[in-house]
């Protein structure tokens, strides 16, 4: 591990024993590191992206928006429009003369062109450098054409990806409050964090139908700039993931008094116990909890005995998970734990010093955490701990595989629900299938 | 030639990539070299995740992860550092570095910084990396742009400056000569072709860049600091003194030609030719070999035994001269079913040249080509390899996006898309098979496989256009035919 660690990220790597955690992290990307980590643009671009009828124009070169061009699973029920990868393309003439009339000409374009319900314009690293004021163009277009045209602040070098989350939810706040929220029920909640990967989201809000609990706005998978408008109606706002959309739950609490909790929907444990948190909110209404129970046990009682299949090939296999936020993680740990595997590193691009506390606190002795970290430090975590499968994305896949090390991917791109009861079974399904593969037999790792 | 909608200003779902990718794609061709973005973290991180999901390999591109303060007061300090810790980590032999939009329009200046950098942190000896360093912002071009731009910055850098007098003779007669081969961007597959042709035409050459290997490596027990495979940099440094230079691509600004520089600075002879896709476009790169063979300055040293000749006719390695009577075979074998048919390419404009070459050759006329590029010789270039086999030549639509060639598309009605995957919506769109080739493939596996050079290349795509067409055919059939 010292060897292929610089010395100057030793910090961000910690092993679990019986001294007290001491670890960095929080910090700028090590110069030459090879980070895993994306850019304040892709964070903004994560968490709005699922809002289908927006449209979307990344103010900028041509790469930041060709690389994000329909590459994520957010499903939507309705319009298509975040599936279309705008940009203004700048040129060079741009660059040196300012790129504000030429955003001004591609709003206008694309917004009679497309009818949007709302705009977002990211700015990109060079629009921060050259200084083009998007508040004012969005102001001026927004005035001309009569719907919302947010700026979202979300220049690449301006912190990494949380910072990013931020930018989007300081674009969304200010939709937040603006619609009309007649007749939404007492008995109501937003869904915060869940980009309704794979039809995930449908999922989730189909639980809460049977409990018996209205959805507001879901924010943002199958994202609807109206429904967000009128968000401020809800009881409750219920948020997935650490970091994504905590700041607009905040925000909303500051603004509104909304009240919020923090759930998980991976693995049996998290998404139980956040069906239950919804229902205790609602106490009031004690036919809330009532139902829920009872969707739980009816699912329990058919997701039980087919996972008992997987678990029994699984049980014992070692596990290693590198995602993008720390909350993820939690989840994963304790969803293999479900499926009978042990996890011996685990690692985000992003998390806080109180989520690698909580990660020292729930896994085993001798696992690694990890912040941060590159493709040497994890192909090297992978042989030194003998890892069965990693669990991360698609940069993290190729490490896997050049390694015979099974994968799954957890990321954005995923096309299989991972979340939600019928998610668990999904999981422990394409775990086992890519652990139980011959393929591994035949590798160099094994046959040596 | 001009767009169909010029009065846009906005791109939707572009037909090109940012520059650097294309460097660092080059750079990724060069033996013991690290590709390196100087820029913040988030281009470097987009683009590995581009080349994974179209090669599934893995590709360590180190960033200067610029973060705020660097961005007003300067990137050199973290460059120096980037440098410092990629050296350690990686020991390469190289580190290519690029700039980005952020960089260039922040104005670090890279050869300064560089020159900075070698007198405070390096010994001055062998064990220190090479630094190759280009410009690629990409408000000013496209990959194709940055991927030429890397190669001609590593020829312009690299080749031995005294090498034209000092050690000219004594190397030729170690080394034998040697041919320069610049193939742009194609993929492994053809690259490996590409080898076994020379090898064929009994001819060294120096293949620059070479990704059939560190784009397409095996299963290993460990994980590779570096890949292994790319062009030797002592290989690199020798171009200078080559019996003559071949480099592909029609539409190739010159002031980005490695050829070009590698002529007028060291006189090495340039053939400039188009992709060897397709019949006639690989006839005349054989052509040329079998010149540089049998008549060249390398005659007396490498002449093909005339056993080796089939006809006098034809000066083709024997290997290469059953591919091509088996190619030509097939066509005639397919040619009906695809009479009539209509295509609209896409892609690199030099792969959309050599594309509509092919097809012109098999009867497939192809009504529009299109390229996020903006070389102007397109169009041109498009006459000179297809004019005399159509009736009519094809609208050539340089610097759109698919917005344009989706808008085309729908009037034209083809039968068939050609070109990477993002034009899958749009074959979905007009419910017509796309024939997935270039880069990048996001949708299939084995992208880098694809085999679309020489004769052997040309079948394959053949083979693949003709049984879409008549699967199509079949699956539409209301008998369903199961003979053709
Ligand atoms: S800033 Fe430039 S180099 Fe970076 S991703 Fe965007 S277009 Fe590419
Ligand atoms: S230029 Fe900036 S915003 Fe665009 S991808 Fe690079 S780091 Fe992100």
């Amino acid at each position: 591990m010292e060897a292929t660690a610089l010395e100057a990220r030793q910090k961000q790597i910690w092993c679990k024993d019986d001294n007290p955690m001491v670890m960095d992290c929080d910090k700028d990307s090590l110069a030459g590191a090879v980070s895993q980590r994306a850019c304040v643009f892709c964070g903004s671009r994560v968490v709005l992206y699922p809002i289908a009828d927006a449209l979307h124009l990344v103010h900028g070169p041509i790469g930041c928006a060709v690389y994000t061009w329909d590459i994520r699973g957010a499903l939507s029920s309705g319009p298509e429009l975040h599936r279309l990868s705008f940009s203004t393309d700048m040129q060079e003439r741009d660059v040196i003369f300012g790129g504000e009339k030429k955003l001004y000409r591609a709003l206008v374009e694309l917004i009679d062109r497309h009818a949007p319900a709302a705009a977002f314009v990211y700015s990109t690293c060079i629009v921060g450098i050259i200084g083009d004021d998007l508040e004012a163009v969005c102001r001026q277009v927004s005035a001309e054409k009569g719907i919302p045209v947010l700026p979202v602040q979300s220049e690449g070098f301006k912190g990494n990806k949380r910072a990013g989350y931020q930018a989007a939810c300081l674009a969304m706040r200010r939709l937040v409050g603006t619609g009309d929220t007649a007749g939404i029920s007492p008995y109501s909640i937003n869904i915060l964090g869940d980009f309704n990967l794979a039809g995930e989201l449908w999922l989730i809000r189909d639980y809460f139908a049977r409990m018996g609990v209205e959805v507001v706005a879901n924010i943002t998978g199958d994202g609807r700039v109206a429904d967000i408008q009128r968000a401020h109606g809800a009881a409750l706002n219920v948020v997935q993931c650490s970091g994504a959309t905590m700041d607009l739950a905040t925000m909303m609490k500051e603004d509104f008094g909304i009240p919020v909790i923090k759930v998980s929907y991976f693995g049996i444990e998290d998404m139980a116990a956040a069906l239950y948190a919804v229902a205790d909110f609602f106490k009031q209404e004690p036919a809330i909890m009532a139902r829920t129970k009872e969707l739980v046990r009816e699912e329990l009682a058919t997701l039980l005995p087919e996972l008992e299949q997987y678990r029994r090939d699984l049980q014992g296999k070692k596990a290693a998970i590198y995602v993008g936020g720390a909350f993820k993680a939690f989840s994963l740990v304790k969803a293999f734990r479900t499926i009978g595997m042990e996890v011996v590193m685990v690692g985000s691009q992003t998390g806080t010093a109180e989520d690698y506390q909580e990660l020292a606190d729930i896994t085993d002795p001798g696992t690694i955490i990890v912040d941060d970290s590159n493709p040497l430090e994890l192909a090297s975590f992978l042989r030194d701990k003998k890892v069965d499968l990693f669990v991360g994305g698609v940069k993290e896949r190729p490490i896997a595989y050049k390694l015979g090390v099974a994968f799954c991917d957890h990321n954005h791109e995923r096309k299989e629900i991972l979340a939600g009861f019928a998610g668990m079974l999904n999981f422990a399904r394409e775990v086992h299938a890519s652990v139980m593969s011959p393929i591994w037999r035949l590798l160099p790792r094994r046959a040596a | 030639m001009s767009k169909k909608t010029p009065d846009f200003v906005s791109t939707t779902n572009a037909c090109k990539l940012c520059r650097p990718l294309g460097a660092v794609l080059a750079f990724r061709g060069v033996a013991g070299a690290v590709p390196y973005l100087h820029g913040s973290q988030g281009c470097a991180t987009y683009m590995r995740r581009y080349i994974i999901s179209h090669f599934n390999e893995p590709i360590d591109i180190a960033s200067s992860s610029l973060g705020e303060k660097n961005a007003i007061y300067g990137g050199g300090a973290n460059l120096k550092m980037g440098l410092k810790n990629v050296t350690a980590k990686y020991r390469p032999e190289l580190i290519g570095i690029a700039t980005t939009c952020l960089t260039e329009t922040i104005g670090d200046d890279l050869h300064q910084l560089l020159g900075e950098y070698r007198r405070e942190f390096l010994a001055g000896d062998q064990s220190d990396p090479l630094l190759v360093r280009v410009s690629t912002p990409s408000y000013a071009g496209s990959h194709m742009e940055g991927f030429h731009g890397a190669v001609r910055a590593l020829v312009e850098q690299l080749v031995d400056a005294d090498a034209a007098e000092a050690g000219l003779a004594t190397d030729k007669e170690q080394a034998g000569p040697v041919i320069n081969l610049l193939p742009g961007l194609v993929s492994p597959a053809d690259l490996r072709l590409l080898k076994e042709i020379m090898a064929e035409f009994q001819l060294s050459a120096t293949i620059l860049p070479d990704i059939s290997e560190t784009l397409d490596g095996p299963a290993l027990d460990d994980y590779p600091l570096i890949p292994q495979g790319g062009t030797e940099i002592c290989a690199i440094r020798r171009m200078g003194r080559a019996e003559a230079s071949i480099e592909f691509g029609r539409t190739l600004p010159e002031p980005l030609s490695a050829a070009g520089w590698l002529a007028s600075k060291h006189g090495v002879e340039c053939h400039r030719l188009g992709l060897p896709l397709g019949l006639r476009e690989t006839d005349r790169f054989l052509a040329l070999l079998a010149d540089l063979t049998n008549t060249g300055p390398l005659a007396a040293g490498a002449r093909l035994r005339d056993s080796q000749l089939r006809d006098s006719r034809s000066s083709l390695p024997p290997f290469q001269a059953a591919a091509r009577g088996r190619l030509l075979d097939a066509m005639v074998d397919g040619h009906k079913y695809l009479a009539g048919k209509q295509a609209v390419v896409y892609g690199e404009e030099d792969l959309v040249v050599g594309l509509v070459s092919l097809l012109a050759e098999c009867g497939v006329r192809t009504v529009l080509c299109a390229s996020g590029g903006k070389s102007g010789k397109l169009a041109a270039a498009v006459k000179e390899v297809a004019a005399d086999l159509l009736p009519e030549l094809p609208e050539v639509e340089e610097d759109c996006d698919f917005f344009d060639i989706a808008a085309r598309a729908r009037q034209l009605k083809p039968d068939l898309l050609i070109g990477h995957s993002k034009g899958y919506s749009l074959a979905r769109e007009l419910g017509i098979p796309l024939i997935r080739v270039g880069f990048p493939i996001h949708d299939r596996l084995g992208g880098q496989r694809i085999l679309h050079l020489g004769y052997q290349g040309a079948q394959q795509l053949f083979d693949t256009i003709v049984n879409t067409v008549i699967a199509r055919k079949q699956d539409d059939s209301p008998v369903g035919y199961s003979y053709m």
